[in-house]
C-alpha cells in the first residue's frame, strides 16, 4: 500500500499540521518509503492471533468516587498562551 | 576501596558511601558536578541547568545528614531527561511546542528520586518527544558524544533519544541520569557511550508526569556508569503508582542485594535471529565474547529461537507512531505550549500553524504515519496486524523462557556514527533500534552494559533481556558481564572550556 | 415483539412512515469525574472543577472511577441488557477546543453493555418494545462560550471528563409521540435506579434523534431482514433537550424529508441542529467535514473486566423499576393499566400514591390523586415533590371520607384548607365542626323545616319525584353541608312517600 499526494494532504488535515504545497511531494516520498518497509508485515500469518491490548497481566485499577482534585484554575491556565478570567481563549468557533 | 581523586569520577555507589559517611558534603559534590555541567557546554547535553536549585537541595541534604536523617540517595546529584515534568522547572520534551512550558506538577519518577534525597542538576537534552536514535531531532540542537574515534575530531552522536543523559553520564557530568525507553532510547545511547542503561519491565516505573510518546511502550529507567548504580537508581525510580493504570502492583525489590550473586547455573539464551546480515564483524565477535565470559563464570549457554524478531521494528513503526499521533494531539496551542504568531483565519488554522511550527520534521513525519495507519480502512491492515504481531513476539519470548532465564544479545548494530550521517534516511536511522525494540513490544526488561571498544576505540555494548519483573536477574547477569569485560575506557576530556 | 401501526404522514404522492432511533447521553450521578478526581458539580467558576488530567497536561493519565462503572452496569441491568464482562476503552480522535486531549475516551467496539429493551406504554393502551442497541461509558467534553467576545471563544473545562452513559436505541420508534415516550421512560428508569438525575435543563440528559422516512412496508421489511436498505437515509438531530422539543423536531424533520423526496431530491446523511425558537432543524456545517475518528484502544487503560459475582450482586440490589411497580400496582391495588402507567412514570409520583393509598380504597385513592391533588398541583405549577399537602395528610382525608366522618364535598373543602393553610386534617375537622351529621333526629328536624317552608314544592314533588334532589340540596344547606347525603335521602323518602328509584 502507498499514499498519493491527496492522501498526504488529507492526513495532514486530519492531524492538523499545516503542510506547505512544496512539502507534499517530499512527505509523500518519505511516507511511502516507510510504508514499503513495513509492508513485510503482510507476510506474517496472524490467523487466530489476538491483538495485544496490554503488555501487563494486571486488572484495571479503579478509584473510589471521591473528589480529590480541582480548584486549581490558576495552575491549570498558568501556561495558556491566551487566557482571561481563568478561561482559555481561542479564536471564535462557529458551530 | 580507595575513592577517586576527582569528585566527578565517583560512581553513584561511591558517592553515596562518601556522603552518608560524611567524607564529602553534598554541597561539595553538587558544586563539582554543577561546574562540570557548566564547563561541558560544547556537548549540549543539557537543555536547562538548575545549579541554584541543586545547591538548595544539596544544603537540605547536608542538613538531614547532620541530623542523622539521611535517605537512600541523600545529596546525590542526578541529571533528569527533559521528558520528566519537574514542578516549576521548564520541561520541553526537546520540542519547540513546549519551549515555554513550566509544569505545575512533578512526575512520579522524579518525585520518588527527590523523596529519596537526590539532587537535580538540570534537564537533559533529547530527541524531540523521544523520537530519534541520535539526538539530532532535538529543537535545542544535537547533543555530542564525549567519545571520538581514534585519530579523529569528527563529532559523533550519543545515540538517542536519551542522548543528553547518556552524554552527561559518560562525561561524568552527573552521578547518574534518568532516561526513557520506547524502542531502545535508554539502551542504545548507553551502549554507544560506554555507559549502563536499563529499561525496566513495562509497568515498573510510573508514567505519570512523563511526557508521553507511545503509551504502551514508554518506560523510564536509569542510566549510570556501573551496573550497581543502575540497581540503586532503579529501586528509587520504581514504585507502584495509583495514578497510572498501567503501573503494576508489585513491591520494588532491593536489586543491589542480589547483584553479586553471579551467574553460576544461570541459563543464558542466544537468540539466533539476532545475527543480522550486514552487521559489522566486531558486533558478532563481541557477542561471542560475552557468551564465553558468562560460560566461564558458570552460566549455561543455550541457543534459542525468537522467530518473529525481524518483524519487531516494522511493527514498532506502526504502533509507536499511531499512539504518538493521538498522544501529541493535545499540543494544540490552546492550554499550554507554542501558539502561532501568524495571522490566523479560524481555530483550525490556529491548530495547523501552531503544530506545524511547534513540531520538528521527524515528529511531523511520525504523526502523519500514525494518523494514516489508524485512518478508516487501514486500521486492520496496519495497527491491528501490528498488535497481533506483538502478541506473536511476546509468545516467542515466553517459549524461550522455557529454555533459558535471560537472553544475551548485542545492544546495537554498530558504534556511534557521525552527526548528519543518517539523518536523511529515516529507515537506516530506525535500524539502530533493531536489537532493542523487541523488548519494548513485549514489555520486558533489558539492560545495556559496556563490553568493549571497536578498532576505532568506540564503545560497544551487550544487552541482557530478562523475564517480566525479573530485573534482579538481569542486573546480576549484567554485573557478571561488567566484571568480565572490565571496561575502563573513558573518553578524552576534549570539551572542557 | 409488537409490530404496531405507524402514524403516517400524508405527502403529495402518498403515505409516508417515520422511523426513529435515539442516542441519549446521560450524565452519571457521580461526585468525581470518570477518569479524574475533580468534582462534577454544576455551575462552578470557570476551570475550577478541572484537574491536570482534565486539562490534558503533558504526562497526565486516566484512572477510572469504580462508581461510574457500577452505575453503567446498574443501568444496563435496568434496561434488561446484556452486561459485557470484558469491555475496552477506545480513543475517539478529533480536534475541538473543548476536547483538551484531542481525543475522547469512549467505548467503540466493545461496550460495557450490549442489547436490551425498554417498554413504552402508549395512551391508547398499547405497549411497545423498543430495542436498546448498547450502552457505553465515555467522557464529556468541556464548553466553549461564544457570546463573551465578538471574535473569541472562551473555553471552560469544568464539564470535561464527566462520566456519560451513551444509550443507543434501535430504530424502533414510529412517531414523535413514541420518541417522547421513549425519552420519558428512559428518564424514569434512570431516576428509579439513581444513576442519572435526568435533568434536561442542566444538560445531564441530552438526546440526539435519528429520523428517516420510508414508504409503508419498508419498516416491516427492515425488522424481518435487519437490513437498513429498507429504511430511508437518516439525519441525526443533535441536542434536543426536552420531551416537547423531541416531538416537535421529529415532526418538522419528517416533513422536511418527505418534501425533499417528493420534490425529486435525495436525503443527505448529516447532522442537524434543532432550533426550538424557529422550530426547525438545520444542517451543522461544522460537523460536515468528513470525520475519521481513528478509534483505537486507549493504551493508558487496560481492558475493563468485571466479576460475574459482582454483576450478580448489583442485580440483586436493584430497586423496583417502573414496569415491575406498574405490575404490582395493577395486581395489589386493582387499578387500571393506564392509571398504573401514569403513576409509575415518575418515581416520586408512584411513592406519593403508595403512601396516599395506604389502608384505603386504592381506586378512590387513585381518583383522588388524579382529580384533586394533581389538578391543584397543575393549577399552581408545582411538581409532586412540592405538594403543599403531604401524601399522609391526603391519606387522612381519604380515610375520613371513606368512613363517613366527612362528606366528599367537605373532603375537597378540607383539602383546600390544608393546601392553603397547612395543618393536620383530623384536627381541622374536629376544630371546625366539619364532621358529617348522621344523627337522624337532626336530619329529620332539618327536613321538617324545609317541608314547612315550601308547601308548593311538596305538592309539586308528588307529580315529579325527580324534585327530590332539590330537597336534598335544601337540607344540606340547612345543615351546613355536614348532613350525610344518604341519610338525608332516606328521611326524605319516608317523609314524602317517594317511590324507589330505578
Amino acid at each position: 500500500m502507498s499514499v498519493d499526494k491527496d492522501t498526504v494532504r488529507r492526513i495532514a488535515k486530519l492531524a492538523r499540521i499545516a503542510l506547505e504545497e512544496d512539502r507534499v511531494e517530499p512527505m509523500e516520498r518519505e511516507l511511502n518509503g516507510i510504508l514499503a518497509w513495513v509492508e513485510q508485515l503482510q507476510e506474517v500469518n496472524i490467523e487466530g492471533v489476538e491483538p495485544m491490548t496490554s503488555v501487563v497481566a494486571q486488572k484495571l485499577k479503579m478509584r473510589e468516587d471521591v473528589v480529590t482534585d480541582g480548584n486549581i484554575a490558576e495552575a491549570v491556565t498558568a501556561n495558556a498562551p491566551v487566557s482571561e478570567d481563568n478561561f482559555f481563549v481561542v479564536p471564535k468557533v462557529v458551530e | 576501596m580507595s575513592l577517586p581523586s576527582k569528585l566527578t569520577d565517583f560512581t553513584l555507589a561511591e558517592a553515596r558511601n562518601a556522603v552518608s559517611g560524611k567524607k564529602v558534603s553534598s554541597i561539595e559534590l553538587t558544586k563539582a558536578f554543577s561546574k562540570a555541567v557548566a564547563d561541558a557546554k560544547p556537548l549540549n547535553a543539557f537543555v536547562t541547568e538548575t545549579p541554584e536549585k541543586a545547591l538548595e537541595m544539596a544544603a537540605a541534604s547536608d542538613a538531614r545528614i547532620a541530623k542523622g536523617e539521611a535517605r537512600p540517595l541523600e545529596g546525590l546529584p542526578l541529571a533528569i531527561k527533559d521528558l520528566f515534568c519537574t514542578k516549576g522547572v521548564k520541561t520541553t520534551a526537546g520540542s519547540n511546542i513546549l519551549n515555554n512550558f513550566i509544569p505545575p506538577y512533578e512526575s512520579t519518577v522524579t518525585q520518588n528520586l527527590w523523596d529519596a534525597g537526590a539532587v537535580m542538576l538540570g534537564k537533559t537534552n533529547m530527541d524531540e518527544f523521544a523520537m530519534g536514535s541520535s539526538n539530532e531531532t532535538s529543537f535545542y540542537k544535537p547533543v555530542l558524544s564525549p567519545w571520538r574515534a581514534k585519530n579523529s575530531n569528527a563529532a559523533l552522536v550519543p545515540g538517542g533519544s536519551s542522548g543528553g543523559s547518556a552524554s552527561a553520564v559518560a562525561a561524568n557530568l552527573c552521578l547518574g541520569a534518568t532516561g526513557t525507553d520506547t524502542g531502545g532510547s535508554i539502551r542504545q545511547p548507553a551502549a554507544v557511550t560506554g555507559t549502563v542503561g536499563l529499561k525496566p519491565t513495562y509497568g515498573r516505573c510510573s508514567r505519570w508526569g512523563t511526557v508521553a510518546f507511545a503509551s504502551s511502550l514508554d518506560q523510564a529507567g536509569p542510566m549510570t556508569r556501573t551496573v550497581r548504580d543502575a540497581a540503586i537508581l532503579l529501586r528509587h525510580m520504581a514504585s507502584v503508582d495509583p495514578k497510572d493504570s498501567t503501573s503494576v502492583d508489585m513491591p520494588v525489590p532491593d536489586y543491589e542485594a542480589t547483584l553479586e550473586n553471579g551467574v553460576k547455573g544461570l541459563r543464558v539464551g542466544i537468540p539466533k535471529e539476532y545475527r543480522i546480515d550486514g552487521a559489522p564483524p566486531e558486533i558478532d565477535a563481541l557477542w561471542q565474547k560475552g557468551a564465553d565470559w558468562l560460560k566461564a563464570l558458570g552460566a549455561e549457554i543455550v541457543e534459542v529461537s525468537l522467530p518473529h524478531t525481524k518483524y519487531a521494528l516494522p511493527a514498532y513503526y506502526i504502533v509507536a507512531p499511531a499512539e504518538a499521533s493521538s498522544n501529541l494531539a493535545r499540543y494544540d496551542g490552546v492550554r499550554y505550549g507554542h501558539r502561532t504568531k501568524e495571522a490566523i483565519r479560524d481555530i483550525t488554522d490556529l491548530y495547523e500553524k501552531s503544530r506545524a511550527e511547534g513540531f520538528g520534521a521527524e515528529v511531523r513525519r511520525r504523526i502523519l504515519i500514525g494518523t494514516y495507519v489508524l485512518s478508516a480502512g487501514y486500521y486492520d491492515a496496519y495497527y491491528s496486524r501490528a498488535q497481533k504481531i506483538r502478541t506473536l513476539i511476546l509468545r516467542d519470548f515466553e517459549q524461550a523462557w522455557e529454555k533459558c532465564d535471560v537472553l544475551l544479545t548485542p545492544a546495537t548494530p554498530g558504534p556511534a556514527f557521525a552527526i548528519g550521517e543518517k539523518s536523511n534516511d529515516p529507515i537506516s536511522m530506525y535500524l539502530n533500534d533493531v536489537f532493542t525494540v523487541t523488548v519494548n513490544l513485549a514489555g520486558l526488561p533489558g539492560l545495556a552494559v559496556p563490553a568493549g571498544l571497536t578498532a576505532d576505540g568506540l564503545p560497544l555494548g551487550l544487552q541482557i533481556i530478562g523475564k517480566a519483573f525479573d530485573e534482579a536477574t538481569v542486573l546480576r547477569a549484567g554485573r557478571s558481564i561488567e566484571i568480565a569485560a572490565n571496561f575502563t575506557a573513558k573518553p578524552q576530556h576534549w570539551w572542557a572550556a | 415483539m409488537s409490530q404496531h401501526a405507524a402514524k403516517t404522514i400524508k405527502g403529495e404522492t402518498g403515505e409516508w412512515e417515520i422511523v426513529i432511533g435515539m442516542e441519549v447521553h446521560a450524565q452519571v450521578l457521580s461526585k468525581a469525574k470518570l477518569f479524574s478526581g475533580a468534582s462534577t458539580e454544576f455551575g462552578a467558576e470557570p476551570n475550577s472543577h478541572v484537574s491536570f488530567v482534565d486539562a490534558a497536561m503533558p504526562g497526565m493519565l486516566p484512572v477510572i472511577n469504580r462508581f461510574c462503572v457500577e452505575q453503567a452496569v446498574k443501568t444496563g441491568l435496568g434496561l434488561k441488557a446484556q452486561i459485557n464482562n470484558r469491555s475496552i476503552f477506545d480513543r475517539k480522535n478529533y480536534f475541538y477546543p473543548d476536547l483538551p486531549q484531542g481525543y475522547q475516551i469512549s467505548q467503540f467496539k466493545n461496550p460495557i453493555v450490549g442489547e436490551g429493551e425498554i417498554l413504552l406504554d402508549m395512551k391508547d393502551g398499547e405497549t411497545i418494545t423498543v430495542g436498546i442497541e448498547r450502552l457505553h461509558l465515555e467522557q464529556d467534553a468541556g464548553k466553549s462560550l461564544h457570546d463573551q467576545h465578538p471574535d473569541q471563544s472562551f473555553v471552560d473545562l469544568n464539564r470535561s471528563g464527566t462520566a456519560l452513559m451513551e444509550i443507543v436505541s434501535k430504530p424502533h420508534m414510529r412517531s414523535s409521540e413514541e420518541a417522547a415516550a421513549f425519552l420519558k421512560k428512559l428518564r424514569a428508569i434512570l431516576r428509579y435506579l439513581g444513576t442519572c438525575d435526568g435533568n434536561m435543563d442542566e444538560g445531564s440528559m441530552r438526546a440526539d434523534v435519528n429520523v428517516s422516512v420510508c414508504k409503508p412496508g419498508g419498516y416491516e421489511k427492515f425488522r424481518e431482514t435487519g437490513s437498513f436498505k429498507h429504511l430511508g437515509t437518516r439525519c441525526e438531530i443533535k441536542n434536543v433537550n426536552s420531551m416537547r422539543f423531541v416531538q416537535m423536531a421529529v415532526e418538522y424533520e419528517a416533513r422536511r424529508q418527505v418534501a425533499i423526496i417528493e420534490g425529486g431530491g435525495t436525503i443527505k446523511q448529516e447532522t442537524r441542529l434543532y432550533d426550538s425558537k424557529l422550530n426547525e432543524t438545520r444542517s451543522m456545517r461544522s460537523k460536515e467535514e468528513a470525520h475519521d475518528y481513528r478509534y483505537f484502544p486507549d493504551p493508558d487503560l487496560l481492558p475493563l473486566e468485571l466479576e460475574q459475582s459482582w454483576v450478580e450482586s448489583l442485580k440483586a440490589s436493584l430497586p423496583e423499576l417502573p414496569d415491575e411497580k406498574k405490575a404490582r400496582f395493577i395486581k395489589d391495588f386493582g387499578i387500571s393499566a393506564y392509571d398504573a402507567g401514569v403513576l409509575v412514570g415518575e418515581k416520586e409520583l408512584a411513592d406519593f400514591y403508595e403512601e396516599l393509598a395506604r389502608g384505603v380504597d386504592a381506586k378512590a385513592a387513585a381518583n383522588w390523586l388524579n382529580n384533586e391533588v394533581l389538578g391543584r398541583l397543575n393549577r399552581d405549577g408545582l411538581g409532586i415533590t412540592q405538594s403543599p399537602v403531604s401524601a399522609s395528610a391526603n391519606n387522612a382525608i381519604i380515610r375520613m371520607m371513606g368512613d363517613g366522618t366527612i362528606s366528599g364535598k367537605l373532603a375537597k373543602d378540607l383539602l383546600d384548607i390544608v393546601w392553603s393553610e397547612g395543618g393536620d386534617p383530623v384536627q381541622i375537622v374536629e376544630q371546625r365542626g366539619m364532621k358529617q351529621v348522621t344523627d337522624t333526629s337532626a336530619i329529620e328536624k332539618a327536613v321538617e323545616a324545609v317541608i314547612a317552608a315550601n308547601p308548593d314544592k311538596v305538592e309539586e314533588i308528588k307529580a315529579k319525584p325527580k324534585l327530590a334532589g332539590w330537597f336534598v340540596g335544601q337540607v344540606m344547606k340547612q345543615t351546613g353541608g355536614k348532613a350525610n347525603p344518604s341519610a338525608v335521602n332516606a328521611v326524605l323518602k319516608t317523609r314524602l312517600n317517594l317511590p324507589d328509584e330505578g
